[in-house]
């Protein structure tokens, strides 16, 4: 499909890598202007550089999302450079290494449901107010397969996951009446940088999938931009799954 | 385009997501074959956007002769199926399972699950030996929630979801993805009759009952379900099956 997001502000949180920069660049792509954050400033550099050459505006912007302080301070450059914003990927996500759930230490859950869920709470709530004075705007949360299935001795990852789809359903509803539309994505495993750094046999996730195969970056960008687009104006509160048939099985 | 030369096969053709899809996938560049009950409605659709890019054929869904027959003129006037819309379905009388009779049920499920699986089992095999395609089954908000005076409706729109997920099953290794496409209450003739029957059956106002419950709090229109089939239909959606896909203005939350 065709896609035009000409001129648009869009926000894409964890987008140094992985995911998060396949949206980026498939938003740039579509004439979007961007503001990308994340944790490690020399990604996030890179990022920036990378998608500058083909002549994209770019805001990049160190950033915790699971921090409200620094979530606070993310809208505020965004609204000084770009003043609103259009559409917001909340895609910043981690995950601890598998292991047995009686195992997993306290912290290590704290840690993923800081970024993952807290992260995306902030980050809609920051998002959410700023589109209620421009009357409206488009939330697009990057939820998983796992949202609705489970993997194993993903525990944090899993309950992290579930969550977002819960939040995205609830929140989509408390605010469908005044045009902002809140969808979530949920992929299946793809070769990025975090699923690589977790799993180290990657031909044994494939086997997960109908289609036998990992699917890739850009599979689940077109996902997000499609819940991005006009062309999902009677979506809301839905989980968009790409995820080559997991949740089939 | 993004189904420049593209064989759509759509069931339901003439009805008001039907012809949204037809339109859509002709505007993409597709060829499409419109099949439906009869040929009045989509003739003149084909009429309308040239005969180049469409054709009608005459179905009824629940017959296998006929799938058979609308599925090798589909392969005979365009070389072949890319794409299967299976859309073609029907309402039924509206009422509660006490109230209404067996042979409305047995009418629902023939053409909305029997015609399915009849359509899957003939197009496939096409996909398959042409190395891939993709399906989409409409199914319904009404396939993932219960309501009172639609059960048969309702039913066969669940059934669907879990036809689908076995199809996708068998074919993902063919290249062939299956998904459905769950439409909320959309500005269709089908749900006028289902307003009428509502009010016949002294079942409330329907659609003041639906705009009530939806997030976004109104009708969805045949395009917008168009263009989720568009979305399954092409490459972007190549990660695709298995799934479904809720376009419902929220009301499934």
């Amino acid at each position: 499909m065709t896609f035009d997001f000409k001129d648009k502000v869009v926000l894409i949180t964890g987008a140094a890598a992985g995911l998060g920069y396949a949206c980026a660049q498939a938003f740039a792509a579509a004439g979007a202007k961007l503001v990308i954050t994340d944790i490690s400033q020399e990604a996030l550099d890179q990022a920036v550089e990378n998608l500058q050459q083909d002549g994209t505006e770019v805001l990049g912007l160190l950033n915790d999302a699971s921090d409200s302080a620094d979530v606070g301070a993310m809208m505020a450059a965004l609204l000084a450079r770009f003043g609103r914003l259009d559409i917001a990927v909340n895609n910043a996500g981690t995950a601890t290494p598998l292991q047995e759930f009686h195992e997993v230490g306290e912290a290590e859950f704290d840690r993923v449901i800081a970024v993952n869920l807290k992260g995306v709470w902030l980050c809609m709530q920051a998002e959410i107010r700023q589109m209620l004075k421009q009357g409206g705007g488009r939330i697009v949360n990057m939820a998983s397969a796992t949202s609705r299935n489970t993997y194993p001795h993903a525990a944090p990852y899993v309950t992290s996951k579930f969550a977002v789809a819960g939040l995205t359903r609830t929140v989509a509803v408390d605010y469908a009446d005044r045009d902002i539309r809140i969808n979530a994505i949920c992929p299946g495993n793809v070769a990025t940088p975090l699923v690589v750094s977790l799993v180290e046999d990657l031909s044994v996730l494939s086997t997960k999938h109908a289609i036998k195969r990992l699917g890739t970056p850009e599979e689940v960008a077109n996902g997000v931009m499609f819940l991005a687009s006009d062309l999902s104006s009677f979506s809301t509160g839905s989980l968009l799954e790409v995820d080559g048939g997991w949740n089939a099985i | 385009m993004k189904l420049d030369n593209k064989v759509v096969l759509i069931t339901g053709a003439g009805g008001g997501i039907g012809q949204a899809a037809v339109r859509k996938f002709v505007s993409e560049g597709a060829k499409v074959m419109l099949a439906d009950i009869g040929t009045e409605v989509t003739q003149t659709l084909v009429d309308e956007l040239g005969s180049e890019h469409c054709d009608c054929v005459a179905v009824d869904v629940a017959v296998a002769d006929q799938v058979e027959n609308m599925v090798s003129a589909t392969v005979a006037r365009f070389g072949g199926i890319d794409v299967f819309v299976a859309n073609a379905g029907v309402e039924g009388k509206i009422g509660s399972i006490m109230d209404t009779d067996v042979a409305n049920l047995d009418k629902i499920l023939a053409i909305n699950v029997r015609g399915v699986w009849l359509g899957l089992h003939y197009v496939m095999p096409v996909m398959r030996d042409a190395g891939g395609g993709s399906v989409i089954i409409t199914s319904s908000g009404a396939g993932v929630q219960g309501s009172p005076n639609t059960a048969g409706y309702n039913s066969s729109k669940h059934a669907v979801i879990g036809l689908m997920r076995c199809a996708a099953l068998e074919v993902a290794q063919f290249g062939i993805r299956v998904n459905t496409v769950n439409p909320g209450a959309v500005e269709t003739r089908m749900m006028e009759s289902i307003e009428e029957g509502f009010a016949d059956a002294g079942a409330g106002d329907f659609r003041a009952m639906v705009e009530a419950v939806t997030p976004l709090g109104r009708y969805g229109q045949p395009d917008e379900i168009a263009n989720m089939m568009l979305f399954l239909g092409s490459d972007d959606s190549s990660y695709c099956t298995g799934g479904v896909f809720m376009v419902d203005g929220g009301n499934s939350t």
